[in-house]
């Protein structure tokens, strides 16, 4: 459904990456993995529109993505930030209905259908107790939880998630992963980047691992996650543990 | 989640009863006392066309209403473009003059008693000088291109200010030290002492279509308290908005700042007092802020008017209000830049 194709990106002159081809099926689950300023988060901005690519094509259903305007861009692809920094105490209801500011008129407010959307995005990741709190008193791992309930409430087909536990603790880290899998399951197509080979293994179909702004694998999470790609991609030694059946832990061998 | 619109409903409709009766006491306050009842039957006597023609009626009709008046518009006037400020900046630390309108109606205001224009001459320049610096701000932040438009934004303002301030320590270095100099003093002190129905009647439009362009985007205008990526990926062009918004705010604030001059704190510390009590969510909070910003700036006229035999500029008492409230503002920050 998501095609990219020959992609170069980067901030007008400064090129950070290059040639990057991949698509994505519906309901499957990618995973971008590479080091820090490998080129991640340009990719994402790219692919969401708030960066003009520098070369090459993207394409949602067959249409071009240039060609959309923000508002129909946000019908189709939904975004949870890194980390959400709230200026304001929002209450977690009134940061989750902002999701459908591409589906309310200009100068409408939220009506019955949004407000049954936002509370159905709550229910969804079991938070509708926290509706009533303000985003700057709750947990960092709650703020997460509400950031992918707000992109739920956009009603997008595809979820861009940028290194969506990087700023939680073991056990959020676990939350919001089974959440990301249980979106999966409902039908929703989804696109992440991580530091932790484990979470790609254990939670994508596919990886896709960026060197310096190039694709160094692209292929089903067991292949691409090979201990030489690994340490080809961060330049440590690390061996691969399986953990029970389908699971495999990530360690450094040096 | 009705708790937080029925209570703000109930609050709003205490906040508008608060400033009617503000707004009698102020009518019969003065040199001239009228108690409240009286100031309400020379109302009422208006509305009805039924007019006494006593001395009560010219000083409540002709001498305080207008003053009333545009202490009540330029107090919701700079509460209301403070509080779209703090939501665009995401910020609530700053002032509606962030973009330097203040200092360029100051320039404008500085250069028409320079040259010894009329007193209608000098808001309109005043006006214009606002209007002029914003744009000048806006223009400059766009051909920089930068990767941060907020904080560009905020530094040009300031960069632009201070051009503009220099040019007016200039004008009062070269002014002529009798007569326009203490002119330009006193008008950059701010004042309402001058207000008239002129001042009413140009007060009037700006205010009302600044108002009505916030409120029409009022839920919108939250997104604009995301970050800039935030915003846009969920679907707003937050240039186009970002664009309206200053626009608005700085047509209420320069119309303003044209007839009272500088009058600090009220844009900076009532909308964060609207924000404690009905909470940040823009439909709310702007109304809320321009009734609280009123009822704030006439009770500051009211005093600086009354308390003294000769008149304090209402600049130093909102100061005075103002700086504690704000250092009790910077110790419950959450989050600053």
């Amino acid at each position: 459904m998501l095609d990219v194709r020959d992609l170069a990106f980067g901030f007008g002159a400064r090129r950070v990456g290059s040639d990057v081809t991949f698509s994505l099926a519906p309901a499957e689950t990618l995973a971008v993995l590479g080091g820090n300023g490998a080129g991640k988060t340009t990719l994402f901005r790219t692919l969401l529109g708030l960066l003009p690519p520098l070369a090459g094509t993207l394409s949602l259903d067959g249409a071009a993505l240039g060609e959309l305007s923000p508002r129909e861009r946000a019908r189709s692809l939904a975004y949870v930030p890194q980390q959400h920094v709230p200026a304001f105490g929002f209450t977690v209801l009134e940061a989750v209905l902002m999701g459908r500011v591409s589906l309310i008129d200009t100068f409408a407010r939220p009506g019955h259908d949004d407000y049954a959307a936002a509370h159905d995005a709550l229910a969804t990741l079991s938070i509708e107790a926290l509706a009533a709190r303000p985003v700057t008193e709750i947990s960092g791992g709650e703020r997460q939880l509400a950031m992918i309930a707000r992109a739920l409430a956009q009603q997008a087909k595809v979820l861009v998630l940028d290194e969506p536990t990087a700023s939680l603790d073991f056990g959020n880290r676990a939350r919001v992963l089974d959440e990301i899998d249980r979106l999966r399951d409902h039908g929703l197509t989804i696109l992440f980047s991580t530091h932790e080979p484990d979470q790609a293994l254990a939670h994508a179909d596919r990886a896709l691992l960026l060197a310096e702004g190039r694709v160094l694998a692209l292929d089903t999470v067991e292949r691409a996650l090979s201990a030489d790609n690994i340490e080809r991609l961060y330049g440590t030694p690390v061996r691969l543990v399986r953990v029970g059946d389908r699971r495999f832990a990530c360690v450094p061998s040096r | 989640m009705r708790a937080r619109p029925l209570r703000s409903a109930w609050v709003l409709l205490a906040a508008a009863l608060a400033l009617v009766l503000l707004a009698l006491v102020a009518l019969g306050a003065g040199s001239y006392p009228i108690t409240p009842r009286e100031v309400a039957a020379i109302v009422w006597s208006h509305v009805t066309g039924n007019v006494e023609r006593a001395t009560a009626d010219a000083v409540v009709w002709q001498i305080r209403l207008p003053r009333v008046g545009v202490a009540m518009l330029v107090g919701a006037a700079l509460a209301s473009a403070g509080a779209a400020y703090q939501h665009l900046f995401r910020n609530p630390l700053v002032a509606p003059d962030t973009l330097g309108v203040s200092s360029g109606a100051a320039l404008g205001a500085v250069l028409g008693i320079f040259v010894g224009a009329g007193f209608i001459a000098i808001e309109i320049a005043a006006f214009a000088g606002g209007l002029a610096a914003v744009a000048a701000v806006m223009l400059i932040a766009a051909r920089l291109r930068a990767h941060d438009p907020l904080v560009t934004l905020i530094l040009t303002g300031i960069v632009v200010a201070s051009l503009l301030g220099a040019g007016i320590s200039l004008l009062k270095y070269l002014a002529d030290p009798y007569n326009e100099l203490p002119a330009i003093t006193f008008w950059l002190m701010g004042s309402f002492a001058s207000a008239s129905r002129t001042e009413v009647a140009s007060l009037v439009p700006a205010v009302a279509i600044a108002l009505v362009v916030l409120l029409a985007l009022a839920w919108r205008i939250n997104l604009l308290a995301l970050t800039e990526d935030e915003a846009r990926a969920l679907g707003v062009n937050t240039t186009r908005l970002r664009a309206i918004v200053i626009a608005a705010a700085t047509l209420a604030t320069a119309a303003s700042v044209a007839v009272s001059g500088i009058i600090g704190w009220v844009g900076l510390v009532v909308p964060h007092m609207a924000r404690l009590v009905v909470g940040p969510e823009f439909s709310r909070l702007l109304p809320a802020a321009a009734l609280f910003g009123a009822t704030f700036m006439l009770a500051i006229d009211t005093v600086s008017r009354t308390v003294a035999p000769i008149e304090v500029p209402p600049g130093i008492l909102t100061a005075v209000i103002g700086t504690p409230v704000f250092i009790a503002l910077l110790a419950g920050a959450r989050r600053m830049f």
